[in-house]
């Protein structure tokens, strides 16, 4: 009979709130200040409501989907639906020092923060009932598989050896590329990119990166689901990369822009935030300082030049930063992995096995195709049935107004 | 009566408002604009996105005044707001047909103040 541990309970308390932070208000304020004034409400509301809809799809279906017993190593059956069979004595094989309800509330935040994620690629112009059916779906058709996969006892990628700490591939990866599918279904913003609106409040996005970078700790130091020695690597490696890629990132600003920008040291934070992700349980902080530094240049590539040379509307870069970064994150994962971090996990192609830099792009590549193919149909679906799209007029007037009959900002009183 | 409208720079408005108060000239309604002139604007960058700035903060000064009083406002603003380069602004006189006093209904000269 597995035994509760009051340290570890009180790690992975500390930690599911930490991981709650993150969307509300941390991606709210982060989504928020980049988005038109008008629209602020609406980018906020989709974070503050995916946390109450995911609150409970999770309890419901959502977790026995991800991490109930296996079927054919794809995905969860329903045999836990509403927490049937789900208590508070611990479940030996996901974390046997810890109530098992605890351990469905800490990952229950990182379903919450995926679909979240995704809101930055329709910002300015998504229906919001749409948006509702949408995040539901996606997290029930996308991100319940995919963690399962990863995580689930028996999903294949755990089968296979794939190393994702935190969630590498399951939160960023996924959100990231199912992100690009939606921008380019639904299409650009009215006039971009001749007219690309800055952000209304940089402020905001500070603020909200700041609080992401303070409840990252819980998603990486927490997943260690242990008050012990690897939150401790994890805890050190996210503060080190994430570090390491914003001044990576201000540096290319410099160069490039002509000047530091705060809106540039925000995203290169995110993006190390993203990438040691999946690396934060199993690698050392020197290699942490080189996974910062390489995410920050390939982001920068690819929301700088890249999106701008093709053109597409990811609006806030949810691509951009969790895509690509999460991809990052996967493969130089592969690279730098050490046993003598993580006995659990393996040495990565740096340290004699590239075997597990071959895994870990088979789980970065799974993840992508499946959660592209998969978010096409969906996508589609609602386009062609309850329409994804506001009309051009309400896009025009503000997503606030339109959408919510509200206003962010009062002007007189 | 005459109605001036000034735009002058951000920064300037302390130092504007000090000479008013020395003429004596203490009515005033103050607000934040964009504008632009002949000043080059200031080039914005957001994730590598260039904003080109061409209209620029600026404030504007609206003053009522009794005919006696527009050289001295003019002359006041001026020594508060010039400095000599592109972007010091504007003052513009405008003809002012009524003034009206809502606290007491007076008109005229005696409303301007």
């Amino acid at each position: 009979m597995p035994k509760i541990d009051s340290g570890d309970t009180a790690w992975v308390l500390a930690s599911t709130a930490l991981v709650l932070l993150m969307t509300a208000p941390g991606l709210a304020m982060f989504y928020g200040g980049l988005v038109r004034r008008k629209n602020v409400l609406s980018t906020m509301m989709q974070s503050f409501f995916i946390l109450c809809l995911i609150s409970i799809q999770w309890v419901l279906w959502g977790y026995s989907i991800g991490f109930g017993p296996d079927v054919g190593h794809l995905f969860g059956n329903l045999s836990w639906f509403g927490l049937n069979n789900v208590g508070l004595t611990p479940n030996a094989d996901y974390a046997p020092t810890i109530p098992h309800q605890l351990y469905v509330l800490f990952q229950m935040m990182f379903a919450v923060i995926t679909p979240a994620l995704i809101t930055g690629a329709f910002a300015e112009r998504i229906k919001f009932s749409t948006f509702v059916v949408f995040s539901l779906a996606w997290a029930t058709l996308v991100y319940d598989p995919i963690a399962h996969w990863v995580w689930g006892k028996d999903g294949w990628l755990h089968n296979l050896g794939a190393l994702d700490f935190a969630g590498g591939t399951v939160v960023h990866m996924s959100s990231g590329f199912s992100a690009l599918v939606l921008a380019l279904v639904m299409g650009r913003r009215k006039g971009y990119p001749r007219i690309t609106p800055p952000p209304h409040n940089v402020t905001y996005t500070l603020i909200g990166a700041a609080l992401l970078w303070f409840g990252w700790f819980g998603f990486n130091a927490g997943s260690a689901v242990q008050a012990n020695e690897l939150a401790v690597s994890a805890f050190i490696n996210t503060n080190t990369a994430t570090a390491a890629a914003a001044i990576g990132w201000v540096i290319l600003d410099w160069i490039f822009a002509g000047k530091p920008t705060i809106l540039g040291a925000a995203t290169g934070a995110v993006a190390g935030l993203v990438a040691i992700t999946p690396a934060s349980g199993f690698v050392s902080p020197i290699s942490s300082i080189w996974i910062g530094l390489i995410v920050a240049v390939v982001c920068y590539i690819f929301v700088v030049v890249i999106k701008q040379r093709l053109k597409y509307d990811d609006s806030l870069d949810t691509f951009g930063v969790h895509g690509v970064g999460g991809t990052i994150g996967a493969l130089t994962t592969g690279l730098f992995a050490q046993k003598i971090i993580n006995s659990g996990g393996a040495d990565g192609l740096f340290f004699g096995n590239p075997h597990q830099f071959l895994v870990n792009a088979i789980g970065a590549g799974s993840t992508i195709v499946y959660s592209v193919v998969m978010t096409l149909i969906i996508a589609l679906i609602l386009n062609a049935t309850m329409g994804l799209r506001v009309k051009e007029q309400d896009e025009a007037i503000g997503l606030d107004n339109t959408q919510h009959k509200e206003s962010a900002y009062t002007l007189i009183d | 009566m005459k109605l001036i409208i000034a735009i002058i720079q951000s920064d300037k408005l302390d130092e504007v408002m000090g000479q008013l108060d020395e003429k004596e000239i203490y009515l005033k309604t103050v607000s934040n604009v964009l504008g632009c002139g002949r000043q080059k604007g200031v080039t914005e960058v957001y994730r590598g996105v260039k904003e080109a700035g061409t209209l620029l903060k600026k404030v504007r000064l609206e003053i009522g005044v009794n005919d006696s009083y527009v050289q001295p406002t003019v002359d006041a603003i001026i020594k508060g707001a010039r400095t000599g380069s592109i972007g010091d602004g504007k003052i513009f006189v405008l003809p002012l047909e009524e003034c009206i006093r809502i606290r007491s209904g007076e008109t005229g000269k005696v409303a301007i103040g």
